[in-house]
C-alpha cells in the first residue's frame, strides 16, 4: 500500500493507520500509557502548526519566525478559556465574573471573597465561550499576521530581512505576555486548568479523547492544504517562491498572495496551539522565545520544505527523536539537534521527504530498466 | 532629420494637447528622465509608437534601452517626465496594474518559473487568469488549454510541456519566455534581446514569431543583433547615452555617419 505512492498519499494513509489504529490499539492493550498517548497529541499539534510554516516558507519562499508566535496566540486563547473554567470555584468578581486563578501569583483571597478592585480584565471576557476562544484563537494571529504581511509584503521586505522582521515581532510580543501588569499571568502563564468543554481534563478517557481531536484536526488541514497547494493558487505560490519580479509583470500582486499564504499559516498556528494546551496542561511565553521559532523552523527543514508530508514528518521525528534521547541519554540532544540540522542543510536539502521520494525514483526507475 | 527635430515632431503629438496623439500613440513619453547618483540613464525629450507598429530600439551598451523597458513597466521609477499609455498616465502605477493595462514585458535573461513544468508556466500567463475565483480551479479550460499547445508546438515546446522548466535549455526558456508573453496578449509588448545566446535557426523563427503579432500587438523589440534586426525589417530608434540619436530605417541608419560613430567611436 506504501509502495510507490506519492508522499502525501502515504503521510494521510500512515496518518489513518498509526494514528487512528495503531496507537489506539496500543493503548487498549495497555501497551503504551496514557501519557505517552498524551505526548503523541501534543506532537500532533506541533504538526498542525509546522504545516502552516510549510506553506508560508515552503511554497512561498518566505521565511517567517513567527510560527512560535502565532502558536502561542492560539495557545493562550485556549488558555484563557480554560482559565475561567478553572482554578478554586466561588471566587467572583463584582460584576458576577469567577475570577481566574493564575491571575494572581498567589492566590490572596479566601473562597467566596474578591476584592473590589480585582476584575476579570475586558479582554478575558470573550474567551469564556469555546464557540468564540476557537474562532478568535484562529482569527487574532490570522488577523495579526494579516497586518504584519500588509505593510511588510507591501513595502518588499525580503529574505533575511521579513525573517528578522518577524523574530523581532515575537520577541515584542514574548516582552509584552512576560509583563505582569498585561494581566496575561507574567512568566507563569496560565495554569490551573480543570475542565474542557465541562469534561475533566485530567481524565484519560478525555486526554485520549483531545488526542484523537488534534489526529482528525492535523488530517484534515493536511487535506485542506493539499488541495489548495495543488489548484491553480498553488502554482502561483510557487511562482512567487521562483520569480516574485516577474510574476508582477504579468498582472500579479505578489503582496496579497503572501498576505494570504501568511494569514492561513498563522491561523494554523493558533489552531495547533489551541489543541496542545489543554494537552500540555499551561501556556506560558516560554512559546515565544527565539528558541521555539527556530525549533519549528528545524522541523520543517528537516522533514523537508516545500512538501507538506515533510512537515508533518518533521515535527513528528524530531519530537520524538527528542523524546526519546531526553529520557535515555539528555546531554546528547543539542548536539544530535544540531547535526540534524546541519546534515539537512549540507546532505539532503530536501529533508526526509526529498529523501523518500528520492528512493521510490530510485526504485521506479530500476523497474522500468528491468521491464 | 536631426535629433532636435526628430523630438519637436513627436512633442506635438504629446497626449497632453494633441487628442490626435492620444489616439495614435499606443505608448508616449514625455521629458522622461531616469537619474541614477547623478548620471543620466535616460533622457528622452518626446517619443512614442504608434498603435500596431514594430519599433526595434538598439544602441550600444549602456544606451539606456532597457532602462526605458525599466521606466514603461513601472520596474523603475523616472526622475521626471511622464509615460502615457492608450493618452493615460502611468508614470506612478504599480507594475501589476500596468500589467494589467495591457503591457507585457520579456527580460533579458529570460524569466521562467523553475519549478512550475512548461505548461504551468504558461497557465500563469492566461489572460484573465487573475479573478479569484480562477485560483481554485484545478486547470485551464479546453479552449485555453488547446491555445497552449498550439503556441507550444510553434516553438517546439510541446513534447517538453511536462518538463519542469529547471531542465529547459536557454534556447527553449527563451522561447517559453516569449512564448508567455504572447499568450498573456497584452496590447504592447516589450521584448527585452529576445535573440540573445540564441542559434541563426532559433533567432529566425522568433523574427516570425514577433513579425506575427505585429499585426494585433504593438511590439518594441530591444536588440544588439544586426543581422536579428535586418530580419525584423521594421523602424527602429537609435539610443546613445540615454538620448534619442535617430530614427529610421536601418539601411538608412548603418549608414548615418553619427550612428557609426556611437556603435566604433569609443
Amino acid at each position: 500500500m506504501f509502495r510507490d505512492k506519492p508522499n502525501h498519499v502515504r503521510c494521510v494513509w500512515a496518518l489513518f493507520l498509526f494514528g487512528l489504529i495503531g496507537i489506539p490499539a496500543l493503548y487498549f492493550s495497555g501497551t503504551i500509557s496514557i501519557d505517552t498517548v498524551n505526548m503523541l497529541g501534543r506532537y500532533l499539534a506541533f504538526a498542525i502548526a509546522a504545516i502552516g510554516l510549510d506553506l508560508i516558507w515552503g511554497y512561498c519562499g518566505v521565511l517567517s519566525l513567527c510560527q512560535a508566535l502565532f502558536f502561542a496566540l492560539g495557545g493562550y486563547a485556549m488558555g484563557m478559556y480554560l482559565a475561567h473554567h478553572g482554578g478554586p470555584e466561588g471566587i467572583v468578581d463584582k460584576d458576577g465574573w469567577k475570577l481566574p486563578a493564575c491571575l494572581f501569583v498567589v492566590y490572596p483571597y479566601e473562597v467566596g471573597e474578591a476584592p473590589g478592585d480585582a476584575m476579570v480584565p475586558w479582554f478575558w471576557k470573550p474567551f469564556f465561550s469555546l464557540p468564540l476562544t476557537v474562532l478568535l484563537g484562529m482569527a487574532l494571529p490570522g488577523v495579526v499576521a494579516a497586518v504584519i504581511g500588509y505593510f511588510g509584503f507591501r513595502s518588499r521586505v525580503r529574505g533575511v530581512y521579513f525573517a528578522i522582521l518577524t523574530q523581532a515581532i515575537t520577541v515584542a510580543g514574548w516582552l509584552v505576555f512576560c509583563m505582569n501588569n498585561m494581566k496575561l499571568c507574567g512568566t507563569n502563564g496560565l495554569t490551573r486548568f480543570n475542565t474542557i468543554a465541562g469534561f475533566e481534563l485530567s481524565s484519560h478517557g478525555v486526554k485520549f479523547g483531545l488526542y484523537l481531536l488534534t489526529l482528525v484536526c492535523l488530517i484534515g488541514v493536511f487535506c485542506f492544504c493539499r488541495f489548495l497547494v495543488s489548484t491553480r493558487l498553488g502554482r502561483v505560490l510557487v511562482a512567487v517562491r521562483d520569480d516574485e519580479t516577474n510574476l508582477r509583470f504579468f498582472g500579479y500582486k505578489p503582496y496579497m498572495f503572501k498576505m494570504f499564504v501568511f494569514a492561513l499559516a498563522a491561523a494554523l498556528g493558533g489552531l495547533g496551539g489551541m489543541l496542545y494546551t489543554p494537552q500540555m496542561g499551561i501556556i506560558t511565553p516560554e512559546y515565544m522565545t527565539a528558541k521555539w521559532s527556530i525549533l519549528f523552523v528545524i522541523w520543517v527543514a528537516v522533514g523537508g520544505r516545500g512538501t507538506l508530508s515533510g512537515a508533518v514528518l518533521g515535527a513528528l521525528g524530531v519530537n520524538l527523536v527528542y523524546n526519546f534521547l531526553t529520557t535515555s541519554w539528555p546531554e546528547a540532544w543539542p548536539f544530535v539537534q544540531g547535526l540534524l540540522f546541519v546534515g539537512v542543510v549540507l546532505l539532503f536539502p530536501k529533508g526526509i521527504a526529498g529523501l523518500l521520494d528520492l528512493i521510490r525514483f530510485k526504485r521506479l526507475a530500476k523497474r522500468n530498466v528491468e521491464a | 532629420m536631426n535629433t532636435t527635430e526628430l523630438i519637436a515632431e513627436y512633442r506635438e503629438f504629446s497626449p497632453r494637447i494633441n487628442r490626435i496623439g492620444a489616439r495614435d500613440f499606443l505608448l508616449f513619453v514625455e521629458d522622461l528622465t531616469a537619474v541614477f547618483d547623478g548620471f543620466k540613464a535616460v533622457d528622452i525629450g518626446a517619443w512614442g509608437v504608434k498603435r500596431n507598429e514594430l519599433r526595434v530600439v538598439i544602441g550600444p551598451n549602456g544606451a539606456g534601452k532597457t532602462t526605458l523597458c525599466d521606466l514603461v513597466s513601472g520596474k523603475t521609477r523616472p526622475t521626471t517626465g511622464t509615460v502615457f499609455f492608450e493618452g493615460d498616465d502611468i508614470t506612478n502605477e504599480l507594475e501589476a496594474d500596468i500589467a494589467l493595462r495591457g503591457i507585457g514585458r520579456k527580460f533579458q535573461t529570460p524569466r521562467v518559473y523553475d519549478s512550475l513544468t512548461t505548461f504551468e508556466n504558461m497557465e500563469l500567463a492566461l489572460p484573465g487568469s487573475r479573478k479569484v475565483r480562477r485560483f481554485f480551479g484545478r486547470s485551464a479550460s479546453s479552449a485555453e488549454n488547446e491555445k497552449i499547445v498550439q503556441i507550444l508546438e510553434r516553438v517546439r515546446l510541446k513534447d517538453d510541456r511536462h518538463t519542469e522548466a529547471k531542465h529547459l535549455s536557454h534556447g527553449q526558456r527563451q522561447w517559453l519566455a516569449i512564448s508567455m508573453l504572447i499568450l498573456s496578449s497584452p496590447k504592447l509588448l516589450l521584448v527585452d534581446e529576445p535573440a540573445a545566446g540564441l542559434t541563426d535557426l532559433e533567432t529566425e523563427l522568433t523574427a516570425e514569431l514577433l513579425l506575427e503579432l505585429k499585426d494585433e500587438h504593438t511590439v518594441i523589440v530591444i536588440e544588439h543583433d544586426m543581422d536579428f534586426v535586418r530580419q525584423l525589417d521594421s523602424k527602429v530608434t537609435v539610443l546613445n547615452e540615454g538620448r534619442i540619436l535617430a530614427e529610421g530605417d536601418i539601411n538608412e541608419l548603418t549608414a548615418n555617419e553619427e550612428v557609426i560613430e556611437a556603435y566604433l567611436g569609443r
